[in-house]
């Protein structure tokens, strides 16, 4: 299964190098190495055994290592599922940064830059050096280092010191080929002291055949400076979207991420947020609305490096059909972690028979003075409350609809943005209506 | 308006109502009265549908309809409503929202447009008003929170929205001091009419004290055993059920 990216590999790095910034070719053959070494995860490892990527990784799938352009435009392709949030707003379709100006952005500061990853390694080489790799290629995971082999671009964001952004950062990826495809995008994403930036990601495709993204994020979130970052999955169920976002925090900064799966084919987020400073704030939360065949696996990892930081994670899954989820919260508190305050819940209705949900909490605590807690449920809706809403003249079907919308409130209730929130209650609405949420008029999300 | 015949029912195969016979008429308070466990939140659970229980024998007929062939809502919206003895909490799901998708539903099934909302916050206002509810409770979610008086005087501010034709008040008084238990028998005794009844499910005399009974039954193991008017519940209320229970045997 690897062999084929092996052979792709061997045969083409020169063109792989030669299509990509220097600084991000600098780790590219030790990346190569350790895949080499790993090949893809499996079962067998305690962090993927319950995703199965077999299925789906060893089918062929053409790789852009040409950097072609591909014709599509996205602003006549894409219509904002979340019209009023007015976000200055970029591409990446498949993992090429969209170039054109877009008069939206005009108002975004001076000193902030958005481009892509390439452009940003050409003209801020130091910049990106100081970055680029420095949370990926510590990671001993056969996807990241499969990235970091063949990632030539991305998107790149960077928020100078005391730069606090008004509005949020919207960041479209759309994947577009006319044959099965793979992208391999690189995302950096630096927050200086006391900088403020929220990022809403947005996955969406567009043609009928399949798509494997393997996308790695990283984020540096300075002293004092906070960030938010929303992912909106809303992709077909041919996609596999394999997702790493590293964020390292430093201390007093603040972070929340809330990673919404409303619609997918198969997804696995790595979520890892390391607490290397003290007074940390961190809020991760997310949703899974599946059905059908869909698999969502949200691996999570914190690690409570410093003392006196507080994190608080909360999942949520809906799951029908014989839709899969699974979701791994592992929590590591550090010998030295002293007053770490942590907190963990993963709540789970599965509709019907069929459908299946793995939990596992996974504390790990070295330190003796620290408030730690966890919860994971697996039921039903409640009989005594739809008996209640029906004696109240509340249809069956209208009364299962509000108790798991009522499910979900509290991952919604920690989305800071009041237009996404507002819009992401519609969505999930009419998700769970079993319409797809897609904007009028959308032509990505079919 | 409800003719109860020959009713049995079980939950979980074990029969808790054994031939029970009732007959109501508009305009009429209905007490039903009897020990723990004489069936009395059985007969309410089995009148607005409760999945968890079977009817074995007998006809349950609400204005020439059999209520047996209706699911919970259909019942409710042809004008049942129980005020739970237990309301349940429904965290997420908001009063305001709760209560405005019900008076919608049934206005649905009447073929009515839905409701305006400046029509809708009106008619909340108004009976809040009745049971002297706290605005605050409106805004929460359904009974999160609530204490045992505020459930049950939110169960009849949502009998008070809804207006049924037969409200089946099941054990309103436990837990309520005495005035809440004043506030609520106010709201019920408002809402009375010519054209409604109300079934009032107790365990004591004390709601009837301010909710005058035209008749008092007796259930005990499954069956009403006596019926009476008033007084009755007096006599129960002096005697206990006792006597009852030897004059069954007997």
């Amino acid at each position: 299964m690897e062999k084929q990216y092996i052979d792709l590999y061997k045969t083409h790095h020169s063109l792989i190098k030669q299509h990509a910034a220097p600084v991000m070719n600098e780790s590219r053959d030790a990346s190569f190495a350790l895949f080499e070494k790993l090949g893809f995860p499996t079962t067998k490892l305690e962090n993927y055994k319950y995703t199965d990527l077999k299925e789906v990784l060893s089918l062929d799938y053409g790789l852009n290592v040409r950097r072609l352009d591909f014709p599509v435009d996205p602003y006549q392709a894409f219509k904002c599922d979340v019209p009023g949030i007015q976000s200055y707003l970029y591409f990446v379709v498949n993992d090429a940064f969209y170039p054109e100006y877009n008069e939206q952005n005009a108002e975004l500061p001076k000193e902030v830059i958005v481009c892509s990853l390439k452009e940003a390694a050409e003209k801020y080489p130091d910049l990106v050096a100081k970055y680029y790799g420095r949370l990926s290629t510590q990671k001993q995971d056969g996807l990241v280092a499969f990235n970091g082999a063949f990632a030539q671009d991305g998107f790149f964001m960077y928020v100078p010191k005391n730069v606090q952004l008004d509005r949020p950062v919207q960041l479209v990826n759309i994947m577009r080929a006319d044959v099965d495809f793979m992208a391999n995008a690189h995302n950096l994403i630096i927050l200086e002291e006391g900088a403020k930036a929220q990022l809403l990601v947005c996955d969406h495709t567009v043609d009928d055949v399949r798509f494997v993204s393997n996308r790695v994020t990283e984020v540096f979130v300075a002293e004092n400076a906070t960030y938010e970052h929303y992912k909106l999955e809303n992709t077909h169920i041919k996609t596999t979207n394999l997702s790493t976002l590293l964020i390292e925090q430093q201390a007093s900064s603040n972070v929340l991420g809330n990673v919404i799966t409303l619609h997918n084919g198969l997804t696995r987020n790595s979520i890892e947020i390391a607490l290397n400073g003290e007074n940390c704030e961190t809020e991760l939360c997310g949703m899974v609305i599946a059905d059908k065949k869909q698999q969502v696996d949200n691996f999570t990892s914190v690690l409570h490096n410093m003392p006196n930081c507080h994190s608080n994670e909360l999942f949520k899954y809906v799951l029908d059909d014989v839709s899969k989820g699974a979701f791994t919260g592992s929590l590591y508190v550090a010998k030295d972690a002293q007053k770490t305050r942590a907190y963990q819940t993963n709540r789970n209705i599965l509709l019907n028979r069929t459908a299946k949900m793995r939990t596992k909490p996974q504390l790990e605590i070295y330190a003796d003075d620290v408030k730690c807690s966890h919860g994971a449920t697996i039921g039903q809706l409640d009989e005594q409350a739809m008996f209640y809403m029906r004696t109240r003249g509340i249809p069956y079907e209208e009364a299962r609809l509000l108790l798991m919308f009522a499910f979900t409130a509290d991952v919604i209730d920690n989305i800071r943005i009041p237009a996404l929130a507002d819009r992401m209650k519609m969505l999930v609405e009419k998700r769970l209506r079993g319409e797809l949420s897609k904007c009028e008029g959308c032509t990505i999300c079919q | 308006m409800l003719e109860i015949k020959n009713l049995h029912a079980s939950i979980n195969g074990k029969e808790i109502l054994k031939g029970l016979s009732l007959s109501v008429k508009p305009g009429e308070i209905h007490a039903i009265m009897g020990p723990n466990g004489s069936g009395k939140s059985t007969l309410s659970s089995v009148i607005t549908g409760n999945p968890a229980f079977e009817v074995t024998q007998g006809s349950v007929v609400f204005e020439g309809k059999d209520l047996q062939e209706m699911a919970p809502e259909e019942r409710a919206n042809e004008g049942i409503f129980l005020s739970f003895q237990y309301p349940v909490e429904i965290p997420g799901v908001s009063m305001v929202n709760f209560m405005r998708t019900a008076i919608n539903e049934q206005r649905k099934y009447r073929e009515l447009p839905p409701i305006s909302a400046t029509d809708f916050l009106r008619i909340m206002r108004e009976k809040k008003a009745l049971v002297e509810m706290d605005n605050k409770l409106t805004n929460r979610s359904v009974n999160e929170g609530f204490s045992g008086g505020e459930k049950k005087r939110n169960e009849i501010f949502q009998m008070a929205m809804l207006e049924p034709k037969l409200a089946i008040l099941d054990e309103t008084d436990s837990g309520l001091d005495i005035d809440a238990l004043r506030i609520v028998a106010h709201g019920v005794n408002k809402l009375k009419s010519p054209e409604n009844a109300t079934i009032v499910i107790t365990h004591y005399q004390r709601l009837l004290e301010y909710i005058i009974p035209d008749y008092v039954h007796v259930l005990h193991d499954g069956r009403i055993v006596k019926s009476g008017g008033k007084e009755l519940a007096l006599e129960l209320e002096a005697r206990g059920y006792d006597w009852i229970k030897q004059e069954v045997a007997v």
